[in-house]
């Protein structure tokens, strides 16, 4: 395989949406968001790729703590920001377009939360 | 005064049997805005990491889709062989491109029969189906199987071909090249498709990149990324240059698409040509322990595959970004404004996959 970056980037909620913002103003674009549940809360990985280079964006939101939604620089993001927080439960606030959960028709509420 | 209404489109609808529902705002004949729902086939296969060990979980990632599996198969193993540090054999790396490259075939070949009938044009229905059983038959005859093949394995692949089969290959791909031909000028050059299709669902290229649009889609507003250009399996080791058009309409979808058809052929050949001799596989031992993000080329797009693991034999995460996914938002944008009469063909173009992003 070709020698391309590909590195994961811890940070606090305090440096996420700066960092968000730096990427968008940096060309770089939205790949993937995902979100794993951990112990406490979750861990949310966003990827973004310019050319063949990726860089993941890595925050851990504690169970019921806010995350604030990145459609505002990425709109593309709804369909994977809705993803998280209808099926994992992850609280991300003002996704816009606002679904209003509804993107996802399924019968269980957050079936990929770890549940105790 | 304009009247509004919402028209319904899916989950079932007979251009698209796929279960993807939109809510059509419209102003009288016009879209206004487009509302998305998925959800109604969700299997939670991604949960399912947790049950299976990760050997065993190689089968399920074929499942996901019975269009895209053999690429499923192969991200969800390359996604574990960096974690676990694994080196692949060479000849393993060009038997996996060569199965890629035949189901980007089979792929493009499904959905130029799907827009065929969707258009009425029955003929190019049945011609780019019979077309794809050929290529069905060679995974048949390759696989074992003609939809799941089951074939990638962490460490490698599970089958060889030998001269035989590689040279029924060969034969293969020119007999469906020449047949192609007649058949792709016939549709680029026909009065209906361009009126259908020329100047409809236009997408800048900065508007798919903004929007993520990845796959046929993005390169046909002329950006040309193309994840195979990263080199993984053999691909580092053949030449070809990502098919681009510049107009970013429904036509130029098409036309990127039937282009790489055209690309695989030469790709299957060049691997043919330089596969060398060796081992298929090499043994495994351990479990995987750390994360890695693997970036492939399905016929639809860029997929992303993270595995998550903590040593043991069960993995803590696998992720599958689809390229549907990534494509259900500049699908949305694109009907913003359009006709009603043109969204059936306008989703077509973009070749939306439910069952990949129903995971």
């Amino acid at each position: 395989m070709e020698d391309f970056r590909s590195e994961i980037k811890k940070m606090s909620m305090a440096e996420f949406f700066p960092a968000i913002a730096h990427m968008k103003s940096d060309g770089w674009r939205l790949s993937q968001i995902c979100a794993t549940c951990i112990p406490g809360g979750y861990e949310m990985s966003y990827s973004f790729c310019k050319d063949y280079d990726m860089v993941t964006l890595r925050i851990e939101p504690g169970e019921n703590e806010e995350v604030a939604s990145i459609t505002q620089i990425y709109p593309c993001a709804f369909i994977q920001e809705s993803e998280a927080a209808e099926l994992f439960g992850v609280k991300i606030c003002n996704i816009k377009p606002d679904y209003r959960n509804g993107i996802y028709r399924i019968d269980e509420e957050t079936p990929f939360r770890d549940k105790e | 005064m304009p009247n509004r209404s919402v028209i319904p489109f899916g989950p079932q609808h007979p251009v698209l049997p796929e279960p993807v529902h939109l809510d059509l705002v419209l102003k009288d004949e016009i879209v206004e805005e487009a509302i998305p729902s998925i959800g109604f086939i969700h299997r939670g296969l991604e949960k399912l990491v947790k049950k299976r060990d990760y050997k065993q979980y190689t089968y399920i990632a074929e499942r996901v889709c019975g269009i895209c599996s053999c690429g499923h198969g192969l991200g969800y193993c390359l996604a574990v062989e960096q974690v676990m540090n694994v080196e692949v054999p060479d000849r393993a790396k060009y038997l996996r491109t060569i199965w890629m490259e035949m189901s980007r075939v089979h792929s493009h070949l499904l959905w130029l029969g799907l827009l065929g009938d969707a258009m009425g044009f029955e003929s190019l229905h049945m011609e780019s189906w019979r077309l794809r059983e050929k290529i069905l038959d060679m995974f048949d005859e390759t696989t074992g199987g003609r939809i799941i093949h089951s074939v990638n394995q962490v460490g490698g692949v599970q089958r060889d071909m030998d001269f035989a089969m590689l040279n029924g290959i060969l034969h293969a791909v020119d007999d469906i090249e020449r047949e192609m031909k007649p058949i792709v000028r016939t549709f680029l050059h026909d009065y209906s498709v361009q009126t259908r299709l020329k100047g409809v669902g236009i997408l800048s290229a900065d508007e798919a990149v903004s929007l993520g649009a990845v796959g046929p889609m993005l390169r046909a507003s002329g950006v040309d990324y193309d994840a195979r250009k990263l080199g993984v399996c053999a691909y580092g080791d053949l030449e070809f240059e990502p098919a681009v058009s510049k107009d970013g309409d429904s036509f130029a979808r098409c036309e990127v698409r039937l282009n790489e058809i055209f690309q695989s052929f030469s790709l299957i050949r060049q691997a043919i040509n330089k596969i060398p001799q060796g081992d298929i596989n090499v043994p495994v031992k351990g479990n995987p322990e750390g994360e890695a993000f693997i970036r492939i080329e399905q016929p639809r797009g860029e997929a992303v595959y993270y595995v998550k693991g903590d040593g043991s034999k069960y993995l803590d995460r696998f992720r599958l970004r689809t390229p549907t996914t990534s494509n259900i938002p500049p699908m949305v944008s694109l009907l913003k404004g359009s006709q009603l009469a043109d969204v059936p063909l306008i989703i077509l173009t973009i070749d939306p996959c439910i069952s990949c992003t129903e995971r």
